[in-house]
């Protein structure tokens, strides 16, 4: 397969970047996104010029690092994916390919289509947790009876891996979708109970602060989401935000 | 309470209960309407009372146009806030592989229905201040329906009004079951929501629409 990529360059943080254009032989249907651009990567290195940078981890699809526009979209034209779980075989021969870091104020570029998505750990260090006392007396989570229908949104919620698709596929830049979900697998659950208040409303300021915009319930984020995290996290963020305001 | 007031979720639950407020008026606005092309005495007599009525005119009226400022102004602030959330722009954006088109473009939808809300202000509200409170004219329960027919009988503000109410079925197919998301729900009902929403989108204008076209083809002769 001959393809025809069109890459963001970027040197650093500071730079101004643009698409620079790369032809791409010997692309194979079932090579992954990630080793199509580790065949790129080679062949720059071999004729001396920098290679393309990009995110990458565990190219499982559970990690969360990928994080490439491609296309358009975020993670490329297959749902339920991430960047490096897309196979070649979904693109034709002689395509076009554009190629792209996630777009939005609070993910900078630092370098290619590399982004600083540390804004995410910030809104899950603001509340995104439980307290639990771990000197030797934690009684076993599963000691607590749970409605399993509780208890499968919980995880639902909780397959959420940060990747950043949803700011990424928001016209907004809106990440509504993964805050709902870090605050929707504590707010299903007994032991999310106690923190409940001060998290969403602690989780809610630090996204604002970070910049991101506001949710307009187009549902991009759902449909480009690689987990399927669902919009009903997001009417459930927005009960328990107004919920906890109104708590005081 | 003053976290809340400066939130993004806090201006998204403005936004929505403006909007349910005033898909409930356009209910209300179409259900006198309409009555101009079944019963025009019914007509006179319904306008008669929503102008002279101390409680619509002096409570329902301001709180309305307090509705109408509220809804824009929260949808031009929020549509700057959400362009600056992207500094630099994608090169390629596919926006229509994951959303409809009316939901990405509730702005535009929106600046038509404004500027047709400025028409419309001038075609009847500035018309009714000026008869009873600048000319000091006297009360009259029967010159409604005339004064509506009239309005219709150029061609360009019948146009005006269609393609505007197009643009109302659009903002309100987003716009009406999206304010039940923004105030929390989605549960059981969102999918009854959902199909009256579109309902709703659809016959509400469509019947603004008829009522527009039925005064133009049917003008009084005299």
């Amino acid at each position: 397969m001959k393809l025809h990529l069109k890459i963001w360059r970027q040197k650093d943080a500071s730079s101004k970047g643009q698409i620079k254009e790369y032809p791409l032989n010997g692309v194979e249907g079932d090579m992954s996104f990630l080793e199509m651009l580790d065949v790129l990567n080679e062949e720059l290195i071999n004729k001396g010029e920098e290679p393309v940078e990009f995110d990458h981890d565990c190219r499982e699809g559970i990690c969360g690092s990928c994080s490439l526009q491609i296309n358009g979209e975020p993670h490329g034209p297959d749902r339920m994916v991430t960047t490096c779980q897309l196979h070649m075989r979904k693109f034709k021969d002689g395509d076009t390919i554009v190629i792209e870091p996630f777009r939005a104020k609070a993910f900078p570029v630092l370098k290619d289509l590399i982004v600083d998505r540390s804004s995410f750990d910030r809104i899950q260090q603001a509340g995104g947790y439980i307290s639990v006392n771990t000197s030797g007396n934690t009684v076993d989570a599963n000691a607590i009876p749970i409605e399993k229908e509780k208890a499968d949104e919980a995880m639902d919620a909780a397959t959420c891996i940060g990747c950043g698709a949803c700011v990424a596929a928001c016209k907004n830049a809106s990440a509504m979708l993964f805050t709902s979900a870090k605050v929707s697998q504590f707010a299903l659950l007994p032991q999310g109970q106690v923190e409940a208040t001060e998290r969403v409303q602690n989780m809610v300021r630090q996204m604002d602060l970070e910049g991101f915009g506001n949710c307009t319930n187009t549902g991009a984020c759902e449909i480009e989401c690689p987990k399927g995290i669902s919009l009903e996290n997001i009417a459930r963020l927005n009960r328990e935000y107004l919920t906890a305001s109104l708590k005081g | 309470m003053s976290g809340l007031i400066k939130s993004s979720i806090a201006r998204k639950v403005v936004m929505a209960l403006s909007g349910l407020f005033l898909v409930f008026f356009l209910g209300q606005h179409f259900t006198i309407n309409i009555t101009s092309v079944i019963d025009p005495e019914t007509f006179n007599s319904w306008s008669h009372f929503m102008g002279y009525n101390p409680i619509v005119q002096y409570l329902l009226q301001p709180i309305l146009i307090a509705g109408v400022i509220v809804h824009f102004v929260m949808g031009f602030v929020l549509e700057i806030k959400n362009n600056s959330a992207r500094g630099v722009k994608y090169v390629k954006y596919k926006g229509s592989a994951n959303a409809p088109w009316v939901s990405r473009n509730m702005i535009i939808s929106g600046l038509v229905i404004l500027a047709f809300l400025g028409l419309h202000f001038y075609d009847f509200w500035i018309h009714e201040m000026t008869y009873k409170y600048i000319d000091g004219s006297p009360e009259n329960p029967t010159r409604y329906y005339a004064e509506t027919v009239e309005k219709f009988a150029p061609i360009w503000r019948t146009v005006l009004y269609v393609i505007s109410f197009a643009l109302l079925g659009l903002h309100l197919w987003h716009g009406f079951a999206s304010s039940f998301q923004s105030v929390g729900v989605n549960n059981k009902y969102s999918g009854a929501i959902k199909n009256f929403t579109k309902l709703y989108a659809i016959a509400i204008p469509a019947g603004f629409i008829f009522i527009a076209l039925y005064h133009h083809f049917n003008p009084i002769t005299h």
